[in-house]
């Protein structure tokens, strides 16, 4: 098997996949947006809690192929406890991370574990997936009441 | 002589096939791009691939040929017309039409069945009446219903199918009624491969006085289509699927009807005169072929027939039920595949699930080792909603994949195997 295939599907992204973290609706949660993929359908729910400017709880549900689940679960576990400013950061800086040219230097500084998705670059087709999940969560922390479609 | 030229020169008498035993290997040389690289292609139901005839006739038409139909005096017009309405000839021929004038071209297959819902649907349904589909539709082939129903305040029936994916014929009958105008199914299903016992469908349809439209885009690349025989009153297919050009696709009509229908586009080529206060409409098929048609694509797409023709439509069907036996075998014994639509009569597709991953890390992975397969709900939600599937992995055949392309989606699903354990 390549390496670049062992790359995108690393053992943190399986295990993610097979016992997602934060895998429900939190009691508290007061924001809530959906993702969808019509190409692929990928559809996924993310809940928020914010108070004072901080994610409280975060959760989220839905089917996904292994990427975009395992993006949602990590997701969920990195954004916990961070101030509203911190998660755009992180937003921004792990979206840059999977849109990068795959020849330039990876650029994971500050995403800890979200690192595991640098191989996803390499698969254009499944940005979408690793992305879906955070397009959702902005628009909840947005509160736009619209759903994050990919298409 | 180029493939193009020969392929002008052909009469228009049907031809006699090259031989009755079927050589895929030798098929597979026809296609270039199996040639320029390691290509394990198996989403022909998408879209299939084109054999360098189809090419060679495009670029001859551009090259040689070409000029707008129906319009010049001059003889260059007159022999694109010409060439064109021999096309129509071809294709007459090839679904078996009593008629030339039975044979409308469209951009696609979903156009053919627009063009059926806005006409003839428009001027038949009307409140209170009942358009009759199945579950295994194609949206293409729900979508125009639900439309045309809802403008109208008319009910779209849904016949039910089995869970080996079958259309259950006694709950089809029993939908029937005196208020059914038009029934409408696909001859084969692009997700799940079943094949419809049309013919049966179309009597039991005509006996309640309603019309039927077929959707064929599935069927007429592996299946001799003889549309008299069925007695179908609609038969919509598209070139791109027979291995022609996109953008062409063909609405077959029977002339009767056709001929009692409004246009469907107005603008140039579908009218007889036109003044400001009232225009009259030309003749079938003309009436429905307003503006320039694609020229192009028509030249290649009766190449991709007579290439067909060629190679006897028989002996393609009876080598794919070879291959989709040995495939379905060779599926069958990976431990966790679950087979999605699995009736006793079907066309060279299988669409399955592997326990535990998900089809579109499925269709990654088989990429990444050189195998193309569909995976996603295939344009058909309401069948995945029935075997309870987000998705499928849907490995599609044609007349140029081998038993060596079935076993390198053996092996690459090893791989997915292996990555997900």
């Amino acid at each position: 098997m390549s390496s670049d295939l062992r790359e995108l599907y690393q053992s943190v992204i399986l295990d993610h996949n097979r016992r997602p973290r934060n895998f429900c609706k939190p009691e508290c949660a007061n924001r809530s947006a959906k993702g969808i993929n019509p190409l692929c359908g990928d559809q996924l729910t993310v809940y928020l809690a914010i108070e004072d400017g901080v994610v409280k709880d975060v959760g989220f549900d839905g089917t996904g192929c292994a990427i975009s689940t395992a993006s949602a679960s990590l997701m969920t576990q990195s954004i916990k406890g961070k101030k509203v400013e911190e998660v755009e950061h992180l937003f921004a800086g792990f979206h840059n991370m999977v849109t990068s040219n795959p020849q330039s230097r990876i650029r994971d500084e500050g995403l800890g574990k979200l690192s595991v998705f640098s191989g996803v670059r390499e698969f254009p087709m499944r940005v979408k997936c690793a992305t879906l999940a955070w397009h959702a969560m902005n628009e909840a922390l947005r509160d736009t009441g619209k759903a994050a479609t990919t298409e | 002589m180029t493939a193009a030229g020969e392929s002008a020169q052909r009469t228009v008498a049907a031809q006699a096939p090259r031989s009755q035993r079927f050589d895929p290997v030798q098929a597979r040389r026809d296609f270039p791009i199996l040639q320029d690289r390691d290509l394990v292609f198996l989403d022909s139901a998408a879209s299939a691939q084109k054999p360098q005839c189809v090419i060679d006739a495009i670029a001859n038409c551009y090259s040689h040929e070409y000029a707008n139909i129906h319009r010049g005096v001059y003889e260059l017009s007159a022999r694109a017309t010409a060439n064109f309405e021999a096309t129509r000839k071809t294709a007459q021929r090839f679904i078996g039409a009593a008629d030339d004038r039975e044979i409308v071209f469209v951009r696609s297959t979903t156009e053919a069945i627009n063009l059926v819902a806005a006409t003839y649907g428009r001027q038949n349904v009307g409140s209170g009446d009942e358009v009759l589909i199945t579950e295994m539709e194609h949206h293409s082939n729900i979508v125009p219903w639900q439309m045309l129903c809802e403008e109208k305040g008319a009910v779209l029936r849904v016949a039910p199918i089995d869970d080996r994916g079958a259309l259950m014929l006694d709950e089809f009958e029993r939908l029937l009624g005196p208020r059914t105008k038009i029934v409408a199914v696909t001859h084969i299903s692009n997700a799940l491969g079943t094949v419809n016992p049309v013919a049966e469908i179309t009597q039991l349809a005509h006996a309640h006085g309603a019309a039927v439209v077929i959707d064929g885009a599935q069927a007429v690349p592996h299946h001799r289509v003889d549309v008299s025989e069925l007695d179908c009153d609609f038969y919509a297919f598209s070139a791109h699927k027979v291995f022609g050009p996109t953008g062409v696709g063909v609405l077959y009509g029977k002339a009767s009807l056709l001929e009692s229908m409004p246009p469907y586009q107005g603008g140039g080529s579908m009218i007889e005169t036109v003044s400001f206060e009232k225009s009259t409409y030309a003749q079938i098929p003309q009436r429905f072929e307003a503006g320039t048609p694609d020229i192009g694509g028509v030249a290649g797409f009766r190449a991709a027939l007579d290439y067909l023709t060629d190679l006897g439509l028989d002996a393609i069907e009876s080598y794919e039920q070879t291959l989709l036996d040995y495939a379905t075998k060779s599926l069958a014994e990976i431990p966790g595949l679950r087979p999605i639509g699995t009736a006793d009569k079907k066309a060279a597709v299988l669409s399955f699930t592997l326990e535990g991953v998900h089809p579109h890390d499925d269709g990654s992975i088989l990429d990444h080792e050189g195998v193309a397969v569909r995976t996603g709900h295939h344009c058909a939600q309401p069948v995945m909603e029935h075997f309870g599937v987000p998705a499928t992995v849907r490995a599609s055949f044609a007349l140029y994949n081998t038993t060596e392309d079935v076993d390198a989606l053996v092996r690459a699903l090893h791989v997915v195997r292996e990555l997900f354990q």
